[in-house]
Parts: C-alpha cells; structure tokens; sequence
C-alpha cells in the first residue's frame, strides 16, 4: 500500500511526530511506500535544522532528513513555514518548501492518507 | 469515465474551536486551496468545530484577525457540500440559524456512513 503521512504538531512538545516516524517504519519494513510525508501546523517546526537536543535524546529533524535522503518525498507548507520562522535557510536537508496544494495531490495519488496530530 | 477520472472523496473534518488554536483557520485554508483540484470535497463541522460557524463572533478584543466570513466564500469555490453534526450543535444550545452559513445537519448515523465512503479524511 501507498501512504501519505500528514504530521500537525511541532516536534518534542507533542508526540505526533514520533508516532508518524514509528509508523512510517513499521509501514516501510511491511513492504509499504510512502507516497509523502506533509507537515502542516506546527509540524513544519520538524524541518528546522537549528535543532539541537540534548545528546542523549533522539533527534527529530535527523531523522526525517534520513527519510528524505533515502528517496521519500518531505514537504513543509509554505504558508504555516512563514508563519513560523521557517525558511530555506533553516531548512534541513531531505526535504523541501512548497504550497499545500501538494497535500491534496499527495492525497488524491495514495492509498491512504494517515494524520498525526492531536 | 475510468476509475482514475473518477473525482477523489475528500473530507475535511472541522473539530476545533475556532479560536484558542490555529487549526479551524490553517484547516480552512486547506479547504480553499483544495477548490482548485476539482475533487468531491466535502467539509463536516464536529464536535467544537460547529462554534467556528456560529454568527456575532467579535475578535476584536483577541487581538486576532477574525475568519468566519471567510466560509461564506465556500460556495463561490464550489465547495457545497458542508456538513454539520446535529448532536454537536444541540449540545451546544445552537441551531441552523445560528450559523453564518447554509449547511446540512446530519444525524451521527449517516455520518458515519458518509465518512466511510471518503478516500481521504482530513482532520483539523
């Protein structure tokens, strides 16, 4: 099956993000694509690059960015990005800016759209 | 027509209040862009989401840009299909003339049904 993941919350203070990576793991070890993975909300925070937790914590961001250099498309809503301090340069690599209507071709071309948020 | 021309069942479900947090607004404006794709876009208002309708809201003293004029341009993006949950809105001490716009107060039952036909389920 095809997936497309929307994550709506900002990565640490909210658990979407984790259980979207988890999920997304899972699919891709069943054999499953990830059509796309859309952050909107808050969940473009996800994309920043300044991230820096703490060493013995995972890290968020980087783990995205292995999901993007291994082929799966990332893609943070420019509007919520603006709203949010998010821009090409703070942008972490793996992914990319672009507009929501990607969200609804993401959509309309898979299977399932599976969201996390709250 | 193919099954691939077939337009795409896209639901938006409209859970939250609409002030308090971004979602009822950052929603809305997926709803907007979606217009443009032609698809069979339909909006349900659920549970806090039915206040986001309601008529008289001032946000003046939020310090907050207001938004519930916005759904009036709904039906000028073709987006007609708006749906709201009747349970919710009695809870709520609310009816249909309540609202700043015309939508359909549906029973939960074919709520139910009608969100188990859709390829896509939003929510918001």
């Amino acid at each position: 099956m095809n997936y497309t993941i929307l994550i709506q919350e900002g990565p640490y203070n909210h658990t979407a993000s984790d259980s979207a990576y988890n999920f997304i793991q899972a699919a891709l070890e069943k054999g499953h694509e990830i059509r796309g993975i859309f952050f909107y909300n808050d969940g473009v925070l996800n994309s920043t690059k300044l991230m820096d937790p703490p060493q013995d914590d995972r890290h968020i961001q980087k783990r995205w960015t292995e999901l993007g250099e291994k082929g799966i498309d990332i893609v943070i809503c420019i509007a919520a990005a603006k709203r949010r301090g998010i821009a090409e340069e703070n942008l972490a690599p793996g992914m990319r800016i672009s507009g929501l209507g990607q969200l609804i071709e993401m959509g309309i071309t898979s299977d399932r759209m599976v969201t996390f948020g709250s | 027509m193919s099954e691939e021309e077939q337009p795409t069942k896209i639901m938006f479900v409209m859970r939250k209040p609409p002030h308090g947090s971004i979602y009822a607004y950052e929603g809305l404006e997926v709803i907007l862009i979606s217009a443009a794709y032609e698809q069979d876009v339909s909006v349900m208002f659920m549970g806090d989401g039915v206040l986001a309708l309601k008529k008289g809201q001032d946000t003046t003293e939020l310090g907050i840009k207001g938004f519930a004029k916005t759904y009036g341009v709904l039906e000028g993006y073709d987006i007609e299909k708006i749906y709201v949950d009747k349970l919710s809105l009695e809870e709520r001490g609310l009816t249909e003339d309540d609202l700043v716009i015309d939508v359909e107060v549906l029973e939960p039952a074919k709520i139910n049904e009608m969100m188990n036909e859709q390829h896509v389920l939003m929510p918001f």
